[in-house]
């Protein structure tokens, strides 16, 4: 496992049933692209996320594959729809097999 | 990336190779799109593409895409060593195809989008991002 | 001499000298604290500068969009991990930074005061040897490196519940020779270009250093992630970076003279509002 990776997730408390919220999430990773050199001039081997999911009481929201064209500490934005009260789970997969977990509640109100 | 005299000549040699080929479309970039879309046709439509025209930091360049009626859309750095940047699937509870990002461009090049319709056809739209070079120490 | 220098900073600076004018825009962050990013300036400025201004004015659109949100700034992920620092009991004396002084939140208005006379060691004493100081003393816990990401965190902490507060930092009484080397510092000559902190940011903000806007150099938005190289900058880092590219011998990150330079450049930043951690190229 990576380091030090933290997510930061917004989503709000909040939301009528069938409403649609803006969801925004960040994570510390060094999305190492395997296109650098060390100062020895060896290749740094690709260390990336290479996958984020968000899904809402199991049903999907966004599937997104990320390639190491996306910049350190991964910034994605997107629109859910919020049916009725639950728990959107985030999830982040690492190239060397970790996983990074977070969920945000929300009602209905 | 400490600056060192031989790393200021091969940002340099790097600057000039980017000017010298603003545009250009690697034969890779044509083969991750046959890849996605299994040789269909890539029309215009429903699917735009936001980057700013001017990026002030090839390291994290802020995009957008959005459409209508996308199951999926790919988003390539048509000048990037490796051109993928991002694949964006759609699911139930999505409540709109669109999606923002912070990507890395190697330098000045066409950022472009196809997206994959819930029709079956595939749609394309592409931007090009000026990167520039900083100040101090690039 | 100075026709050298002029011809010098022309060619450095740009060879058609593009106006970078400060952008004409509002930083309101969360859209509820709107910062200032631009007013009067100090009167230890006078007949100098008539209006200091954020470095987040000379950015461009999407940057400047990028601090107006904490859930879009970067930074804010730092100040998660700064938090959790602050919660965390280590070394000999079993405390956390919590156990004395309470919630985060609570250190509201430290930030802008910093560097600060401390009356017991008898010294200034920036944001940063504070920390450590209270690691060691306190806490009985090893140092963290002046520049080191845990520190960084920690200061993007303590800057963020100062967002919004007005930089103050005193210049006279027990500071004032402290805060008289800073100012030589500023305006001494370094480095094979014989540049000056003021040759870039006092006499060229708002042209063009290549492909870069210079700004006034301030330093409320400190620690600062920057896009270059993705991750939060401090003070002295920064400075170091400067310093080194006039082509010098730099001083060392939370060296005395690095320390009074810090003094004086807030100073010259004293009426802008904590932005830490900010957004910047």
């Amino acid at each position: 496992m990576a380091s030090g990776v933290k997510p930061r997730v917004k989503v709000p408390k909040t939301a009528a049933a069938g409403d649609t919220i803006t969801i925004k999430t960040l994570i510390s990773h060094k999305m190492e692209s395997g296109q650098r050199k060390d100062d020895d001039g060896n290749i740094i081997p690709r260390s990336i996320i290479n996958r984020f999911t968000c899904d809402f009481n199991g049903e999907n929201v966004v599937d997104i594959v990320l390639e190491a064209a996306i910049s350190t500490n991964p910034y994605l934005e997107f629109e859910a729809i919020v049916p009725e009260a639950g728990e959107f789970k985030f999830t982040w997969y690492d190239d060397d097999g970790s996983i990074y977990e977070t969920a945000k509640s929300i009602a209905i109100g | 990336m400490e600056l060192t005299r031989r790393n200021a000549i091969l940002m340099g040699a790097g600057a000039l190779v980017v000017a010298g080929l603003p545009m250009r479309a690697s034969a890779s970039v044509d083969d991750v799109i046959a890849q996605f879309t299994g040789g269909a046709e890539v029309g215009t439509g429903d699917i735009t593409i936001t980057a700013p025209e001017i990026a002030e930091n090839g390291n994290t360049v802020p995009i957008e895409v959005s459409s209508g009626t996308a199951v999926e859309i790919l988003v390539l750095a048509t000048g990037n060593p490796t051109p993928n940047v991002a694949t964006f699937k759609f699911g139930k509870l999505a409540a709109s195809r669109a999606a923002s990002t912070r990507i890395r461009l190697a330098g000045t090049q066409d950022v472009v989008a196809i997206a994959k319709l819930d029709d079956g056809t595939f749609v394309k739209a592409s931007s090009t991002v000026k990167v520039t070079i900083g100040g101090c120490g690039g | 001499m100075r026709n050298l220098t002029g011809a010098l900073l022309a060619g450095l600076l740009s060879t058609t000298f593009v106006s970078a004018d400060p952008v004409d825009d509002k930083l309101v962050l969360n859209e509820e604290t709107t910062l200032v990013t631009r007013t009067a300036a100090p009167a230890h400025l006078s007949g100098v500068l008539d209006e200091v201004m954020s470095g987040w004015l000379f950015r461009g659109t999407e940057t400047r969009a990028m601090q107006t949100d904490d859930f879009d700034n970067p930074g804010m992920i730092f100040v998660d991990k700064g938090e959790d620092s602050w919660n965390a009991v280590e070394g000999t004396e079993g405390k956390s930074c919590a156990s004395c002084h309470g919630g985060s939140e609570d250190m509201a208005g430290v930030r802008p005061v910093y560097p600060k006379f401390n009356e017991a060691a008898g010294e200034v004493r920036t944001l940063e040897m504070q920390v450590n100081d209270c690691r060691e003393t306190q806490m009985g816990a090893d140092k963290w490196k002046y520049t080191g990401g845990s520190m960084a965190n920690m200061t993007a902490l303590l800057a963020s519940v100062s967002r919004g507060m007005p930089v103050n930092v005193a210049i006279d009484g027990p500071v004032q020779s402290t805060w008289d080397e800073g100012k030589e510092l500023y305006y001494a000559r370094t480095g094979q270009l014989e540049l000056s902190c003021a040759n870039c940011h006092e006499e060229n903000f708002g042209n063009m250093i290549r492909a870069d806007h210079l700004s006034q150099g301030q330093i409320n938005g400190f620690p600062t992630y920057r896009l270059k190289n993705t991750k939060l900058n401090s003070v002295h880092a920064r400075f170091k970076g400067c310093v080194r590219d006039t082509r010098a011998e730099t001083y060392k990150p939370g060296s005395s003279e690095f320390v009074a330079l810090e003094l004086y450049v807030a100073s010259r930043g004293n009426g802008l509002s904590v932005e830490g951690p900010s957004v910047r190229n």
